[in-house]
């Protein structure tokens, strides 16, 4: 007797508003989620073999591009290395630099994530408020750089821009109100009862899982586990300044917001420390175009996790090889896991819990009934919908609370 | 680099073939070379025995006549180990490590796409990251692979 209630979606690739396409492939009986297939690359652009035909200063600003959130995560973790075969020592400042852009860059990254995830349940006012609140580390970051993505600080032996005392008033200044308003998430995180219901026990991911598939960054923090690469194999000027590494042991959604806005609070810590202790000095020093020949394997802690540069040089003016993993690679792995066994609905929330950087999670869904050869197509924000609408039928609705709260503003 | 080279001489110690091939290049960088011949033994001994248990990450590297794989390994206090294995071009038939790592497939698949290596146990699934049109035996990572001049396409743009 066939099985009617076995269905197969495929949800990606393409959709015209996607920068970043990927596949997953979903078997599903009823709306339980029996296993998912996940297929990669569609964004794969080549640049570890461009690298290889580039100058080492050409290669840090296409490196710079392969990611448009976390840019000067790739360019730091590229530029470490390099530094490292060349035996560069890079100035005190330049270090303080980089450390205070890399925070800036995770600030804007979390408070990206926190509106996507209001969004992706149904909360569509914390996504307003979260990301009217990025604007303040947007402007901060086009202050300092000139960009609000890209920002083109590190060069090879230090950095481009050096911090002028005005600009650390705004910081700071930004600094205290963006505080002020994590504290404010925080609360309605951690008190809320319909945001708490909403994410507890959905994608879980046991410590011991998350250890065996390798998972990084918030992801595996959320799951009990005590890494991070600024407190583990500290760079730039992270072995200066205290912080406390965030984990949490629900090991779920809630968990991996949980840790995502605590660690907000530790980032803007780590920005007035810099500040406070940034030495006087020279921003860069001058590297030969020439790296002599080595390799290195450098490190950083990302906002999404750890990311690693590979850097094989031949004693030319171009590297032999540069091999790039970035976090979402480490995390992809564990989303299978994550949605075994869960309810369809919550495919958008998990997916985006990773904070994945293939993605913006808007894409097409086709819906194949398995036996009947029946076929009908369903755009992401009908699964959006269909997420939402499945919640509030079982309690958790976010219509009040988005009124409440917009009623208060 | 007391942990640094505690772990190097338990290497030594362990597997006397290894000598004069670690190094330790900074505080928490330890770099070993091995023969593929032994390359499960150590992987198991640095995997089990001295908590190397997060693969951060598989790259290849054509070194002309060989195709050089670097595994990668990291530990709680931010030490990574480097194991670099090397196999001859023309047979570079590698086993998964899928039994140790299980989130070595994506990787692994990253090895068989651009550079052309063989992986023995991998499960059935998508490659990754070429398409799936991909033409055969063309291993975009390895030295003597050029990008095409006409690029599809092209001809359309120029009359455009």
């Amino acid at each position: 007797m066939h099985d009617t209630h076995k269905f197969k979606i495929p949800v990606g690739p393409q959709h015209p508003s996607l920068k970043e396409p990927e596949s997953f492939s979903v078997a599903l009986r009823g709306e339980k989620i029996l296993g998912i297939d996940i297929r990669l690359g569609y964004n794969h652009r080549g640049i570890e073999k461009a690298c290889e035909e580039r100058s080492y200063i050409q290669d840090l600003y296409l490196i710079e591009r392969v990611c448009g959130i976390c840019s000067h995560s790739h360019s730091t973790c590229f530029v470490q290395a390099v530094e490292e075969i060349a035996k560069v020592e890079v100035p005190q400042r330049a270090l303080y630099i980089r450390t205070l852009i890399g925070e800036l860059e995770r600030i804007h990254s979390h408070f990206l994530w926190l509106g996507i995830a209001g969004h992706e349940i149904g909360f569509d006012t914390l996504l307003m408020y979260a990301w009217r609140d990025r604007e303040i580390v947007m402007d901060l970051l086009a202050a300092l750089s000139g960009n609000r993505v890209n920002y083109g600080i590190n060069t090879i032996g230090g950095v481009r821009r050096d911090i002028k005392k005005e600009e650390i008033k705004e910081i700071l200044k930004g600094m205290d109100t963006l505080e002020e308003r994590t504290l404010y998430y925080i609360k309605i995180a951690t008190e809320e009862v319909t945001m708490i219901k909403r994410l507890s026990g959905v994608g879980k991911l046991s410590k011991k899982e998350a250890l065996r598939l390798g998972a990084v960054g918030p992801t595996a923090r959320a799951s009990g586990i005590n890494r991070d690469v600024r407190k583990d194999d500290p760079y730039a000027a992270y072995a200066e300044v205290s912080f406390k590494v965030i984990t949490d042991d629900h090991c779920d959604v809630y968990a991996r917001a949980v840790v995502r806005l605590k660690e907000l609070l530790e980032s803007f810590s780590i920005i007035r420390q810099i500040l406070e202790k940034m030495p006087e000095g020279p921003v860069a020093v001058k590297v030969p175009r020439k790296i002599p020949s080595g390799e290195a394997f450098s490190r950083y802690e990302a906002p999404r996790g750890e990311d690693v540069h590979y850097v094989k040089s031949n004693g030319s003016e171009m590297p032999e090889r540069v091999k790039i993993r970035a976090p979402t690679l480490a995390n992809v792995q564990a989303v299978k896991r994550m949605l075994e066994d869960r309810f369809l609905a919550d495919l958008p929330i998990v997916v985006a819990a990773i904070d994945p950087c293939f993605s913006c999670t808007d894409r097409m869904v086709e819906i194949d009934q398995i036996d009947s050869g029946e076929r009908r197509v369903l755009v992401w924000q009908e699964l959006r919908d269909f997420s939402i609408e499945w919640h509030r039928k079982n309690g958790i609705d976010f219509s009040r609370l988005n009124k409440k709260l917009k009623l208060r503003k | 680099m007391q942990l640094e080279e505690k772990i190097r001489d338990d290497f030594r110690q362990q597997f006397p073939f290894l000598e004069g091939n670690i190094t330790i290049a900074r505080p928490r960088r330890i770099s070993i070379k091995v023969a593929y011949a032994n390359f499960r033994e150590v992987l198991e001994f640095a995997m089990t025995r001295e908590d190397l248990d997060h693969l951060c990450a598989i790259t290849g590297v054509d070194s002309g006549e060989n195709l050089c794989f670097i595994y990668h390994l990291s530990r709680e206090n931010g030490l990574v180990l480097n194991l670099e294995t090397c196999l001859p071009k023309e047979k570079p038939v590698l086993e998964t490590v899928i039994p140790y790592f299980p989130d070595a497939e994506i990787y692994e698949r990253e090895l068989i796409d651009l550079f052309g290596a063989q992986v023995h146990g991998l499960p059935s699934g998508n490659r990754y990251p070429l398409t799936d049109d991909w033409p055969r035996g063309e291993y975009p990572l390895r030295k003597d692979w050029r990008p095409k001049q006409e690029e599809p396409g092209k001809e359309e743009f120029k009359n455009a």
